[in-house]
């Protein structure tokens, strides 16, 4: 049952986000602030120098509205597959992951698939449709053809639940991660995170986001490719030796080769699994990625790499997780040994169930890569946290006001000057949010984030391109169906009726809704379109014909400005 | 406005577009290879998140002499199956459906 308890809380937290720390719940409460990482703080200040400097060229060139959200599409698929391999691989998955092989070997792998299986799917469904329909935003996709402000307006709430949500869980996490790492005091590191998160979204727009992107999951590959080598090179490449070492001295022994606690509630196990395919497909900061590139070409180009990118690193982490086993568990100095010399080798490492990778680094490579290491978790937090305040800004600037509020009669000028405030006003709620929720257990934000994108964005955005039946208020209903039903069964699952407001059964008994909210989005969705019999409706579906063309051939899609 | 017009007036007649044989090759085509190859993915990691749940046993069979079990095995399978499909998709787009694609557009433009 502890298991299962530890999985379920791992499973929210681990899905994208870095809220490694949080993760770990009772384990990390009290966070030792170490003594300051030289090393560390040398690279990440450069990170950070380099960054900046990238957001100042950035913000010389870009004028318009089309550089400020979608970087003028000028990103080469490359650039713009590392960049979505940025925006995926947070702090959480890389430390999280590796934490979660650490302490229960095979399991931490139905993660890492869990997550990658969704991006064969927004492939060959949505990338392509995404790239010729919409311009900045997935909302400009979902309202294509439908009523804007209602449409719109859904559209808008479900990226700022799900930015909202997924940026808390980043904040506690890095706070906690950074004053783990670093020394740094916890509401320092939130006000680093928060303001520099602010000038690359607000003075560099898409250009500058992209380039921390870029640059974070290079740095993050060379990380996790050199931790996995060293790992490798010490058996001599004979994974089977390692299996071998690790079955020896972890205390599940044999067990860590199999599926563990996972099979005790088969339901919440399929309910994530749904949840972690299809959120991807409806995560807004994924889904502006694609107006970045030239052409449906290019975005899928994008998402092939990308994908390539993220399946390498998700093996990495399974062996970076093994190679903490063999590594970590022996050595006592890694944990917090009672007085009697004893020491549980998977609940008392220091700092957390989230630290193997941090722990791994340091040692092979001594305090210089320890620090290496650490800059990288830094910059990554960094990287998503900026991705994520992009998507919130456009959803406020673009969508609610340029199109609901100013009904399409503001000036791009005026759009974009106020997408830099919203990303402004973000930024310090996030700090805010940030600093409330310190001692909180936030685990279960990421599992609603990705609930609601899985519930609401995704049923949305794919109806509206697929079905010609769709219909504004069918849209609207479906949608909100969803976003409310998952919001609901978090709330009355055991993540927060039981562990934060302190019930003592959970109303709703699994882990992740997405099974059941999914579901209800696109019934709602088909059922009340098909029941909609209004003038509008008929003309909607009128419309779909010449949406349709242009989805399928690009026939008059947004083309990036030249320069 | 920031709009630009929602519907293609570029494409000057959706119609005509859904009537060209070209374009209805190229939507059959592309349509059934990429739900298919949907389904596939999904049947995949179905299969694999049932067998972690129901089926315990048989994922934590050895292979071969070593500790390696089928589960391990099964899992990275996935992961690389996931990828290879990926790849087989933009393999075809890149040739087939950007061809067809091409020859739309220009038969339009006449």
């Amino acid at each position: 049952m502890r298991v299962l308890s530890r999985l379920a809380a791992s499973a929210a937290l681990l899905i994208g986000t870095a809220t490694a720390a949080s993760a770990a719940g009772p384990d990390v409460a009290p966070v030792q602030q170490q003594g300051l990482n030289v090393t560390a703080i040398v690279i990440f200040v450069a990170f950070v120098l380099l960054t900046l400097y990238i957001t100042y060229r950035a913000a010389i060139t870009t004028r318009s509205a089309g550089d400020f959200y979608a970087a003028g599409g000028s990103i080469s698929p490359l650039q713009n597959a590392l960049a979505i391999a940025g925006d995926f691989m947070s702090a959480a998955s890389f430390l999280g992951i590796s934490g979660l092989v650490f302490s229960s070997g095979f399991d931490g792998l139905i993660y890492s698939i869990g997550f990658l299986v969704g991006w064969p799917i927004v492939l060959f469904l949505i990338a392509e449709r995404l790239r010729n329909l919409g311009r900045f935003t997935f909302a400009d996709v979902a309202s294509f053809r439908l009523a804007q402000g209602p449409i719109r307006t859904l559209a808008a709430v479900g990226t700022l639940v799900v930015v909202a949500f997924y940026l808390i869980a980043q904040m506690v996490g890095a706070g906690q991660l950074i004053q783990l790492l670093f020394g740094l005091d916890y509401l320092y590191a939130v006000v680093i995170v928060g303001v520099l998160m602010i000038v690359y979204v607000a003075f560099g727009g898409m250009k500058a986001t992209t380039w921390v992107q870029v640059i974070k999951a290079c740095l993050l590959l060379v990380g996790a490719t050199l931790l996995a080598l060293a790992v490798l090179v010490h058996y001599g490449f004979n994974v089977n030796a390692m299996f071998a070492d690790a079955i020896a001295i972890h205390p599940k022994g044999d067990a860590i080769m199999a599926p563990g606690g996972f099979v005790k509630d088969q339901v919440s196990t399929i309910s994530l699994g749904l949840a972690l395919m299809f959120g991807t497909a409806g995560l807004p900061h994924i889904l502006m990625r694609f107006f970045t590139v030239r052409d449906a070409k290019a975005a899928r180009k994008s998402v092939f790499y990308a994908t390539g990118f993220i399946a390498y690193f998700y093996i990495l982490t399974f062996v970076i997780g093994f190679g903490a086993i063999t590594y970590l568990m022996p050595n006592a100095s890694f944990f917090k040994v009672a007085a009697d010399g004893h020491y549980n080798k998977i609940t008392d490492l220091i700092g957390g169930a989230n630290m193997p990778a941090i722990h791994l680094s340091n040692a092979i490579g001594g305090s210089l890569f320890l620090g290496f290491i650490s800059a990288v978790a830094f910059a990554t937090i960094l990287a998503v946290v900026a991705g994520l305040t992009l998507s919130g800004a456009s959803a406020i600037s673009h969508d609610l006001y340029a199109s609901v509020i100013a009904r399409g009669r503001s000036t791009e000028a005026r759009e974009v000057r106020l997408s830099k405030i919203s990303a402004i006003l973000i930024g310090i709620v996030a700090i805010y949010l940030g600093y409330v929720f310190q001692k909180q257990n936030v685990a279960f934000m990421v599992g609603l984030a990705f609930a609601v994108a899985a519930s609401c964005n995704f049923p949305v955005l794919l109806m509206s391109i697929m079905w010609r039946g769709t219909t504004t208020t069918g849209a609207l209903v479906g949608g909100l169906l969803g976003l409310v039903s998952a919001v609901v069964m978090v709330i009355l699952s055991k993540a927060v009726w039981v562990t934060t407001f302190g019930h003592p059964a959970a109303l709703f008994p699994y882990d992740n809704p997405a099974l059941f909210s999914m579901p209800l989005a696109f019934a709602g969705i088909w059922i009340v379109s098909t029941l909609d019999k209004s003038k509008r409706a008929m003309a909607e579906r009128a419309a779909f014909d010449a949406q349709f063309v242009r989805s399928e051939t690009g026939i008059g899609a947004s083309v990036a400005q030249a320069h | 406005m920031l709009q630009k017009p929602l519907l293609p007036s570029e494409a000057a007649d959706p119609q005509a577009m859904l009537r060209d044989p070209t374009f209805q090759a190229l939507v059959r085509e592309r349509s059934s290879f990429a739900w298919s190859l949907s389904i596939v993915m999904i049947v995949v990691y179905l299969a694999f998140i049932f067998a972690v749940a129901f089926a315990h046993d048989a994922m934590a069979t050895k292979i071969g002499a070593g500790p390696l079990t089928l589960g391990i095995v099964l899992g990275l399978a996935v992961i690389i199956f996931a990828f290879a499909l990926t790849g087989i998709y933009v393999a075809r787009a890149n040739t087939r459906f950007d061809d067809l694609t091409r020859t739309v557009v220009k038969e339009q433009a006449r």
